[in-house]
């Protein structure tokens, strides 16, 4: 393999339904400022049905050409014919690095196309660098969290990363971008196509991003009960903010999984995070350390939380959440 | 039926502490398991096995103390225990790692293949997906529940982020399984003696079928170029005061940082 061979950073745009995933606007945005630094350029990857229209919208977000596969064998996501349509422009263009979200569906995908290419793939990065050599620098958390480690991929193109949502930054859509659309064709090999998608069933339409909130009010085994959230609940209806829990407080049942902010749940970074009740456990503080403002209350004073709050209440959380409560309504 | 179920031996990080001075882990007495979702995908083995009478095979790779997950793979009820050790298989990612027990299921006939979706010292859900891909089968991760109609399908119940997709696959296929699928049985107490009466079969390079650039060290395209302890930022300030008080003083932080007006 000639390294030299292969150029640009190549980003895989998640859509569903047609709608373009934020983690892939991310990706996107992270690329443009790795492509700068290296002088190089971004190209991003659709694949869908009938998305063409969407392309110009990632020039915006920091693509220098946008490559669309639209066929319909893409309309939903299954491995195989993923697989095959990313690994041909792999083939055929020899990208340098390749970044996918570190979704159900990227981590499904990555692992695939990193082995049919045979190259190497780092998952669920958390900050991606350029190096000393313009190679890239993929930290990722590992030992649940326990421990960062950096990865890289030296003599193998190219180099592959997932990305866990939430963590990187898209930019603001610049109308004023110029940038390439290209379509590609794929040819696929139906014959290997042996997964066959009978339905995609969406559980509850209520679902919220808890990364999207500003302000997050989060509970922990402190918490204690039913009660506990309702009270948060109340707190949040003041702060126009969204509640979110510990992964104690969603294997208990007391709210879903879609709110829960951790190593096994989501990375958040509101402007403000209440820590109520949540000790602190390595596992939940890699989910919401890089919020702007924590806020943390525990009855226990050694608490792990306290050592990534701003700042830190030794108290029951329960009863300052019903007086915060109280007093913000006041307020209002 | 046959199942062959891919587990792996890794350290409780739940009991992983860092060490506040050092920064670095404290790795004394933490304990050894078998891999939470590993062990779901044995799981659900196991209860193809009670319910369609399936032939149930472990395989492990790892070094000579992960014996101990194929003895607790025994006494829950596998027929059959492979372990895959050699030092060539030393040093290995994840790549290297799937090339290595991809060598090995060439020598194992099965029609489905169970694997964790992740393990929890590594949380990469990578092995699965490029083992299949080695083997040209086709793949079902983040798997929930599977019914088997007892022929040749297999209707599967995958996770995604807002809710799940139902997929029809034929044997033979991989899956690789959620923690959340199910809860794994208990040791029988006749089984953990007889556990160690019975043969684990130690396989090593000469056993499997791979090409041996793709093993180990030299077949792994990813290294580690640096690891250390997450850097925390330095703790702020703390209160330890009445509950109005600690309002108050929360109130005052929000308003500072024009959270309020």
């Amino acid at each position: 393999m000639n390294l030299e061979d292969y150029k640009g950073i190549y980003v895989f745009i998640e859509q569903r339904e047609g709608i373009i995933q934020n983690v892939a606007l991310e990706l996107l945005g992270q690329a443009r400022k790795l492509a700068d630094e290296l002088n190089d350029k971004v190209y991003a990857m659709l694949l869908g049905h009938q998305i063409a229209d969407q392309a110009q919208s990632l020039i915006a977000r920091g693509a220098d050409e946008v490559i669309v596969v639209d066929a319909p064998e893409l309309k939903e996501y299954t491995t195989e014919p993923y697989t095959q349509a990313i690994c041909q422009i792999i083939n055929e263009r020899k990208p340098e690095s390749l970044f996918i979200g570190a979704t159900t569906l990227g981590r499904d995908l990555g692992p695939r196309v990193s082995a049919r290419v045979g190259t190497g793939l780092t998952a669920d990065c958390t900050k991606i660098e350029v190096g000393e050599n313009g190679e890239m620098l993929m930290t990722r958390p590992a030992f649940g969290g326990n421990l960062m480690a950096t990865i890289v991929c030296k003599n193998h193109r190219p180099q592959m990363g997932t990305v866990r949502p939430g963590v990187l930054f898209a930019m603001d859509a610049d109308e004023s971008r110029t940038g390439a659309i290209v379509n590609y064709e794929v040819k696929f090999n139906a014959a290997k196509f042996r997964v066959k998608l009978l339905k995609t069933v969406k559980e509850d339409n209520n679902l919220i991003d808890i990364t999207e909130a500003r302000i997050l009010v989060s509970g922990g085994r402190g918490i204690g009960n039913k009660e506990g959230f309702e009270a948060m609940d109340a707190l949040a209806n003041t702060l126009n903010a969204e509640v979110s829990a510990s992964r104690a407080m969603v294997d208990a049942g007391y709210i879903g999984h879609d709110r829960q902010v951790g190593q096994t749940g989501k990375t958040v970074r509101p402007d403000l995070y209440f820590a109520f009740g949540i000790s602190g456990a390595i596992q939940h503080v890699a989910g919401m350390e890089d919020s702007d403002l924590i806020i943390a209350v525990n009855k226990d004073k050694y608490a792990p939380i306290f050592q990534v709050s701003d700042l830190g209440i030794v108290g029951d959380a329960k009863q300052i959440i019903k007086k915060l409560t109280e007093r913000l309504e006041k307020q209002n | 039926m046959k199942i062959v179920v891919c587990i792996k031996q890794v350290p409780d990080t739940t009991e992983i502490k860092i060490d506040p001075i050092t920064g670095t882990l404290i790795r004394d007495g933490v304990p050894s398991i078998m891999n939470p979702d590993d062990k779901s995908g044995l799981e659900m083995a196991l209860q193809l096995k009670d319910e369609k009478g399936a032939h149930v095979t472990v395989i492990t790779m790892g070094p000579p103390q992960a014996d101990l997950i194929l003895r607790e793979a025994y006494a829950m009820g596998v027929d059959r225990a492979i372990h895959l050790t050699d030092r060539k298989f030393a040093g290995a990612d994840t790549l290297a790692t799937s090339h290595a027990l991809a060598g090995a299921l060439r020598k194992i006939d099965f029609d489905l293949l169970i694997t964790g979706r992740q393990a929890i010292d590594g949380d990469t859900a990578q092995v699965g997906p490029q083992i299949a891909e080695h083997l040209d089968l086709p793949q079902v991760s983040y798997l929930e529940d599977l019914k088997f109609d007892g022929d040749k399908t297999f209707t599967m119940k995958r996770h995604i982020e807002d809710g799940y997709q139902m997929l029809e696959v034929e044997a033979p296929c991989v899956v690789t399984v959620l923690s959340s699928a199910n809860t794994p049985r208990y040791m029988n107490v006749g089984g953990i003696v007889d556990a160690y009466q019975k043969e684990v079969e130690v396989w090593g390079f000469n056993e499997i079928e791979v090409d041996e650039k793709d093993l180990g060290l030299k077949g792994s395209p990813t290294s580690v170029h640096k690891a250390f302890a997450r850097g925390l930022k330095p703790a702020g300030e703390l209160y330890e005061v009445g509950t109005d008080e600690a309002v108050g003083i929360i109130i005052k932080k929000l308003k500072e940082k024009f959270i309020l007006n």
